[in-house]
């Protein structure tokens, strides 16, 4: 049995293999080339070494602009996420009445596309700011705090479920031991809650900051980058780049080959951090 | 038991993404294939494409690119092995960055229908034809003359003139416009212009054709050029001299507008379209191609011997005898990559759109397009109330048709940027120096 299964492994992985390659391995390698070509289409590239790299940073401001921009999202991004799902785990792991349908009712917002959503809250946003002559174009400030507040809408219910069962997964016997050792709320809180759910503070942490630095439907639903570009974040940069303009589109190549490399190191760094920090139960 | 289930499982989900696979080689290849640059005409086209199939057996595909995207989409589209064997270029910058992919036509049946082969885009050294214009369109201000009429009726109206074709200058427009304003209430609208729609994506009208007047003035002046799209081409450089000409004009439509300044950067052009439609503002600027959208709109209260165009006055001088903004961007190239009978497939396939019986009446009474072409007499125009002013204008010889040079404009940044620039201005955020910079800086940065 065992060497016959071993013999068809070869089979059964294949079509996995092949989407893979088709869907991911192919059309990396080929961007990481194209970032280093001059081309129109895809299949008519011409080498032209760095210069693309170059670019990227000398032609103008926007891909400097955009990636701090992000950054200045992703930090409020991440921070409000997670704190307000952790909250509202530890708040629908106490039994009360109706707890199902709170986890669903939060939950579903992640159900919704990113355009959607991000036509949805410009509605809305718009609808409170045109009270006062203003609009989401107005300032970069409101476009800013309507992202903060849509990517935490849509992610807060996903992380609250991965909390939620972090949470159901710590022994009652600490807990209770714990209690009768005279520990309060705050107490279990620190020293045990969330040391025994760092596995998935790991994993949300590396959720929301990707899914912050990747943003890009929300982001062009939304603002579209208006004012002038000051609420553009990296992805879309990189897609206006790459569309924007003819012969740039080896610019926008290389902004996107810098951008995955900014983005890896961000998760592995924090990977790492988190990582050491979990306890085995 | 359950190891029997999960290697059926597996089986079928191996046979299930083989068949996958040899479907995505197995679509359709049509003999013709046309990436369609307008929206609102998808349905003709897809309408177009079966009648030919059923006349003549070759197989027409029809895909439209949503607006705004026909770049993106030609973009991908053209790197696939069934690529558009016709797609559309608008201009000569279009034309520069398809040239690789672009079949020198010069001496077709398509080609020879043109009736001024000049209008036909060439090499860099003036020879072949790689790109055919098909429509000719025009835009400038389109007012509602009912709403009008009742304006001059008014007993205590501040103005000479008695009637909206009087308008011929910026500053009798003006003092219409601000008097309208004064008594919109009486009048029963909301604001004299429609939104000025500065939304991401939705300010071509400002960015781009209004932006051609100032413009064409400049260039129109060039010493080394005869023809201002070509000086536009070769401009290194714009001073935009008559940016006070532009300011004149969107400042009039920013502050006699339905809508408050603060709000137009969440306003689109199907907005403004709306609100002429139905009656809650008089003017509104767009091409004739908005017929269609005006005519569409549910509730439409706009009588359509009502519509009338007049030209976007500024305030240069002698601007009484300007007319509307005519010319054209779209221009149709057949792929130089696709095979030699597809190529010939598809230039029969114009020629019988454009000189047939059945292909004119699709092209006169459905697409609504006024073609450059000598197979159209002077009876076969469409009849819709826009396209009829455009062709008065066009046919006036004591009027001066401003060209669209804005087909010389560096690139879809240099738009974009001047949008924001407009929008940031619009909303108080930025002087109107700013915006004056942005067209100079960006003009000059882009064309590098």
């Amino acid at each position: 049995m065992r060497t016959s299964s071993k013999r068809w492994f070869a089979v059964f992985v294949l079509p996995t293999f092949i989407a893979f390659c088709i869907a991911f391995l192919v059309p990396f390698i080929m961007g990481l080339y194209l970032s280093f070509c001059e081309f129109r289409t895809v299949s008519d590239a011409q080498f032209v070494g760095l210069q693309n790299y170059i670019r990227a940073f000398s032609e103008n401001s926007d891909f400097i602009n955009s990636l701090w921009f992000t950054v200045k999202f992703a930090f409020t991004a991440v921070i409000s996420i997670n704190v307000i799902a952790f909250l509202l785990a530890l708040l629908l792991t106490r039994g009360i009445r109706g707890t199902n349908l709170f986890r669903t009712v939060f939950f579903m917002p992640n159900l919704i596309g990113g355009i959607v959503l991000g036509y949805i809250w410009q509605l809305i946003i718009n609808g409170v700011l045109y009270n006062y002559g203003y609009s989401i174009t107005s300032n970069a400030a409101f476009g800013y705090w309507g992202l903060v507040v849509l990517m935490s809408w849509q992610m807060i219910g996903y992380m609250m479920i991965i909390y939620i069962a972090g949470i159901q997964n710590i022994p009652t016997a600490i807990l209770e031991a714990a209690r009768v050792d005279g520990a309060g709320p705050l107490r279990t809180l620190r020293s045990i809650i969330i040391p025994s759910v760092m596995p998935s503070i790991t994993i949300c942490l590396f959720l929301t900051i990707t899914n912050s630095f990747k943003l890009f439907d929300q982001n062009l639903a939304l603002t579209a980058g208006a004012p002038s570009k000051q609420t553009q974040m990296v992805a879309l940069d990189i897609y206006n780049t790459f569309y924007g303009r003819i012969g740039s589109e080896g610019v926008g190549q290389a902004k996107a080959v810098i951008f995955f490399i900014l983005v890896a190191v961000v998760a592995l760094l924090q990977l790492y951090f988190t990582r050491s920090r979990e306890v085995e139960n | 038991m359950s190891k029997k289930l999960l290697s059926l499982i597996l089986c079928i989900s191996l046979l299930l993404s083989v068949m996958l696979l040899a479907g995505c080689g197995d679509r359709g290849s049509a003999d013709v294939y046309f990436l369609n640059f307008k929206p609102e005409s998808a349905d003709v086209y897809t309408e177009i494409a079966k009648k030919y199939e059923e006349e003549t057996g070759v197989s027409v595909k029809v895909v439209t690119a949503a607006a705004n995207t026909y770049e993106q989409t030609l973009k991908s589209e053209i790197a696939k092995s069934n690529a558009p064997t016709i797609f559309q270029v608008n201009g000569p910058i279009g034309y520069e960055s398809w040239k690789d992919y672009c079949l020198n036509i010069e001496g077709s049946d398509f080609a020879k229908l043109l009736s001024d082969d000049t209008l036909a885009i060439r090499d860099a050294n003036g020879e072949g034809i790689y790109a055919v214009p098909y429509v000719v369109e025009g835009y400038g201000i389109i007012y509602n003359d009912a709403i009008m009429k009742k304006y001059f009726a008014l007993s205590d109206k501040t103005v000479e003139i008695d009637s909206a074709d009087q308008i011929n200058s910026f500053a009798t427009l003006k003092a219409v416009a601000e008097d309208m304003t004064a008594h919109k209430d009486e009048l029963g609208i909301k604001g004299v212009f429609a939104s000025t729609s500065l939304s991401s994506g939705e300010d071509w009208r400002w960015q781009t054709h209004l932006l051609n007047v100032p413009l064409y003035y400049e260039l129109r002046d060039s010493e080394d050029y005869t023809d201002p799209t070509i000086a536009g081409l070769n401009a290194k450089e714009v001073a935009f001299r008559y940016a006070q000409n532009y300011k004149n004009l969107f400042d009039l439509y920013i502050n006699n507008s339905i809508t408050e300044k603060g709000l137009l950067g969440s306003k689109s052009t199907s907005d403004s379209m709306a609100e002429f439609a139905l009656s809650q503002v008089a003017m509104v600027q767009n091409g004739n191609w908005a017929w269609s959208q005006i005519k569409d709109v549910k509730g439409n209260t706009v009588a359509e011997d009502d519509i009338k165009f007049l030209p976007l006055y500024t305030g240069i001088t002698d601007e009484e005898n300007q007319g509307l903004c005519i010319g054209t961007e779209n221009y149709l190239a057949i792929n130089k990559n696709a095979s030699e009978d597809q190529q010939k497939k598809s230039l029969d396939f114009l020629y019988w759109l454009f000189s047939s019986e059945t292909g004119k009446d699709y092209v006169t009474n459905k697409l609504d397009f006024i073609t450059p072409f000598n197979s159209f007499s002077e009876a076969e125009l469409p009849n819709d109330p826009l396209a009829r002013e455009v062709v008065r204008y066009m046919n006036d010889e004591n009027v001066n048709t401003v060209t669209w040079i804005f087909t010389s404009f560096p690139s879809d940044v240099f738009k974009t940027e001047v949008g924001g620039a407009l929008l940031e201005y619009a909303q108080g955020n930025k002087e109107w120096t700013d915006v004056e910079t942005t067209v100079k800086s960006m003009w000059k940065s882009e064309r590098e």
